[in-house]
C-alpha cells in the first residue's frame, strides 16, 4: 500500500472540516470579509455539527434503502423467471431520475407533511437509478467463462449468485452506490426547503438574507464531504477488486 | 460406460445436433472433431446437461442422466473448458475445492484432495495453494483449471477446448500430462476440439463432426486410413496422412535388436519424431534408449512401410 501525498492532502481536508464544524467561530475571520453591513460571519441559528449529521444520516439512510431495493430489482431481473420485467423496472427507475427533486419534495408535502419524510422519499427515488443500473451491468457483464464454470461444477441457482456473481459484481454495485450517495449529499440540501433539518438550511438561510459568508459554508461543508465520500468509495471499490482478482493487473 | 443414443437438438427449428449415436467405453478418452458450428460443443454439453436435448438419451453406467436434479449430475462429471473458467476471486485451492465442497466433503478429506492434485499436476501445493488465479501463468492456470475438474474423482471427464488458449509449446506439455494422468487415474474423457492433430494425439476414438452429424467414430489410425466422407478426408488433410499415422505410434513398440550409430533417442518418442531425426540426421538406424540403456534400434525403412497407405484405404 502507498500512503502517498494524495492521502496526506485528504487528512489535513478532513481535520480542518471536522475543526470548523466543531468551533466555527474560530474561523470567523476567514469569512468576514465576504459578509456586509455587519452581518454575522458564522451560521449559529443551529449546531452546525448536529446539521452535518442530520444531513449524513438523511443521505444514509435513503441510499441504504435504495440500495437494497436497487440491488434486489437487479438480481431479480436477471434470473431466468425476471428476465421479462427487465425493461419495466428498468423504465421505473428511469422515471424515478428523471423526476426532478424539487417536484418530488412538493408532490410529497402534501401526503408526509413538512419534515424529513418527503426528502428521504425523493433522495430514494433519485438514488435508485445508478444503483440499479450498475448492478445490472455487474450482474450481466461477468466472465463468460466464469459463469459457464460456475454451472458446469454443479451450483445452483444461488449459488452462483451467492459464490460467484454477487462477489464479482461487488466493486461494480459499489461505483453506483458511489455515485448515488454524492447525488444525494447535494440534493439533501434541498430538503431544507421543507424544513429538514440539513445542511441546507445554512445555504438558504445566506439566501434569504444575502449573506455570501452563509452560502459558502453551506456550500463548502457539503462539496468537501462529497469529495471525501467519493474518495473513500473509490479506494475501497480499487480494494475489492484487488482482492476479487478484477484489477487490470498493473506491470508489475 | 456412457451411451448416446438418437441425441438430437433443435433450436426454434434449426437442428444443431442431429440424431448422434456413439458410445464412451470405460477410461476411454474420446475426442470430438469438427469445424465451428459443427455441433460438436452442444453434444457435449448435452451429456452432462448444460444443454437439455430435444429428444434421445444420455445414460451414463446404465443410468438415465434425467434421473438427477441437473446440478447433481453436473457435480458427478468433470468439466474443463477453454480459458479455464477459474474463479477470479477465489485461491486456487478453493477453486479446486469447488466440487468437493458442493458434495459436502469435510474440511481436512477436501484440504487433502488439494494438495493431492496440486502435486500431481506439479504445482507445489505450499507455494500455489493460496495464491488468486491471476498470479499464475497461462499454462498453470489450465493445469489449475483440470485439477479443479477432476477434484472429486469423477469417473467421466468433459473439456471443452481445454488447450485452445495455450501456446503451442505449453499446449504439447498440457497434453502428455493429461494422457499421463489418465492413463493413471482411469478417468473416461469426452473431449471437443477443432483441432485434427490434437484429436490424433489424444483421442484413442475420434468422432467428427459437420453440421450436427456424425460422420464418423472410429479410432485415429481407422479414421486416417479410411475416412468415411470426403469431409473427414479434408479434415485430416491429404499431405499430413503418413505422418498423422506414424504419430500414432511409439519407438517402443517397433524396437528391433541389432546396433545403429550416433546419439540414441527415446523410446517414448513418436515414430513421427523418430522419422524427422532420421531425415534431419540423414541416418538409416537410430539407437534406442530407456532409462539410460541402449535396448535396441529402429529402422527408416520399418517407419517407411507404416507410414504406407494401409491396405484398402482410399487413395
Amino acid at each position: 500500500m502507498r500512503i502517498g501525498v494524495p492521502l496526506l492532502i485528504r487528512l489535513v481536508v478532513l481535520a480542518v472540516l471536522i475543526a470548523f464544524l466543531a468551533a466555527p467561530e474560530a474561523f470567523a475571520p476567514v469569512f468576514q470579509p465576504l459578509t456586509k453591513n455587519n452581518q454575522p460571519a458564522i451560521y449559529t441559528q443551529a449546531n452546525l455539527i448536529d446539521l452535518t449529521l442530520s444531513h449524513l444520516g438523511i443521505v444514509f439512510i435513503a441510499t441504504l434503502l435504495a440500495t437494497l431495493i436497487a440491488v434486489s430489482l437487479a438480481i431479480l431481473v436477471t434470473r431466468p423467471f425476471g428476465a421479462e420485467f427487465l425493461a419495466l423496472s428498468r423504465s421505473l427507475a428511469n422515471i424515478g431520475q428523471t423526476f426532478p427533486p424539487v417536484a418530488v419534495l412538493a408532490l410529497a408535502v402534501p401526503i408526509l407533511g413538512f419534515g424529513t419524510a418527503p426528502t428521504l422519499v425523493a433522495l430514494f427515488l433519485y438514488g435508485l437509478l445508478p444503483i440499479f443500473e450498475n448492478a445490472l451491468t455487474g450482474l450481466t457483464n461477468l466472465p463468460p467463462a466464469v459463469t459457464e464454470a460456475a454451472r458446469g461444477m454443479g451450483m445452483t441457482g444461488s449459488q452462483r449468485l451467492v459464490k460467484v456473481e454477487l462477489p464479482l459484481a461487488l466493486p461494480v454495485i459499489l461505483a453506483g452506490i458511489r455515485l448515488s450517495t454524492v447525488i444525494s449529499l447535494a440534493t439533501a440540501t434541498i430538503g431544507s426547503t421543507v424544513a429538514a433539518s440539513t445542511l441546507g438550511e445554512v445555504i438558504i438561510a445566506g439566501l434569504l438574507t444575502n449573506n455570501v459568508a452563509f452560502i459558502l459554508q453551506g456550500g463548502l461543508v457539503v462539496g468537501i464531504l462529497a469529495v471525501l465520500i467519493y474518495d473513500a468509495f473509490s479506494a475501497l471499490e480499487r480494494l475489492l477488486a484487488a482482492r476479487t482478482g478484477q484489477s487490470r493487473r498493473a506491470s508489475a | 460406460m456412457i451411451e448416446i443414443e438418437a441425441l438430437t437438438k433443435q433450436y426454434s427449428g434449426t437442428t444443431v445436433v442431429d440424431d448422434v449415436t456413439m458410445t464412451v467405453g470405460d477410461g476411454e478418452i474420446v475426442v470430438i472433431v469438427g469445424t465451428s458450428g459443427s455441433g460438436k460443443t452442444t453434444l457435449m454439453r448435452m451429456i452432462n446437461r448444460l444443454v437439455e436435448p430435444t429428444s434421445g438419451t444420455v445414460r451414463i453406467d446404465g443410468q438415465d442422466t434425467r434421473a438427477v436434479p441437473a446440478h447433481e449430475l453436473r457435480r458427478h462429471i468433470g468439466y474443463a473448458i477453454q480459458g479455464h473458467g477459474l474463479f477470479p476471486h477465489r485461491t486456487v485451492g478453493q477453486n479446486i475445492a469447488t466440487v468437493p465442497k458442493l458434495l459436502g466433503w469435510s474440511e481436512d478429506k477436501t484440504a487433502a484432495r488439494v494438495d493431492e492434485l496440486l502435486t500431481l499436476f506439479q504445482l507445489d501445493p505450499a507455494q500455489y495453494r493460496d495464491r488468486l488465479p491471476n498470479a499464475l501463468s497461462g499454462g498453470q492456470q489450465q493445469r489449475v483449471g483440470v485439477a479443479r475438474a477432476l477434484a472429486a474423482a469423477p469417473k467421466l471427464l468433459l473439456m471443452d477446448e481445454p488447450f485452445g488458449a495455450l501456446d503451442p509449446i505449453i499446449r504439447a506439455k498440457a497434453q502428455d500430462d493429461l494422457l499421463a494422468i489418465q492413463r493413471r487415474l482411469g478417468t473416461s474423457i469426452v473431449l471437443v476440439t477443432h483441432d485434427m492433430e490434437e484429436a490424433v494425439r489424444l483421442g484413442h476414438k475420434i468422432a467428427v463432426m459437420d453440421k450436427g452429424k456424425l460422420l464418423q467414430f472410429a479410432a485415429p489410425a481407422e479414421i486416417i486410413a479410411r475416412p468415411a466422407t470426403a469431409f473427414v478426408a479434408e479434415l485430416i488433410g491429404t499431405g499430413d496422412r503418413p505422418f498423422r499415422l506414424l504419430a500414432l505410434g511409439r519407438v517402443r513398440d517397433v524396437i528391433e535388436p541389432g546396433p545403429a550409430d550416433g546419439a540414441p533417442i527415446s523410446a517414448e518418442l513418436s515414430l513421427r519424431d523418430a522419422f524427422a531425426e532420421c531425415l534431419w540426421s540423414g541416418r538409416t538406424l537410430l539407437p534406442v534408449q530407456d532409462n539410460g540403456q541402449i535396448i535396441g534400434r529402429v529402422s527408416l525403412e520399418q517407419m517407411r512401410q507404416l507410414a504406407q497407405r494401409p491396405a484398402g484405404a482410399a487413395a
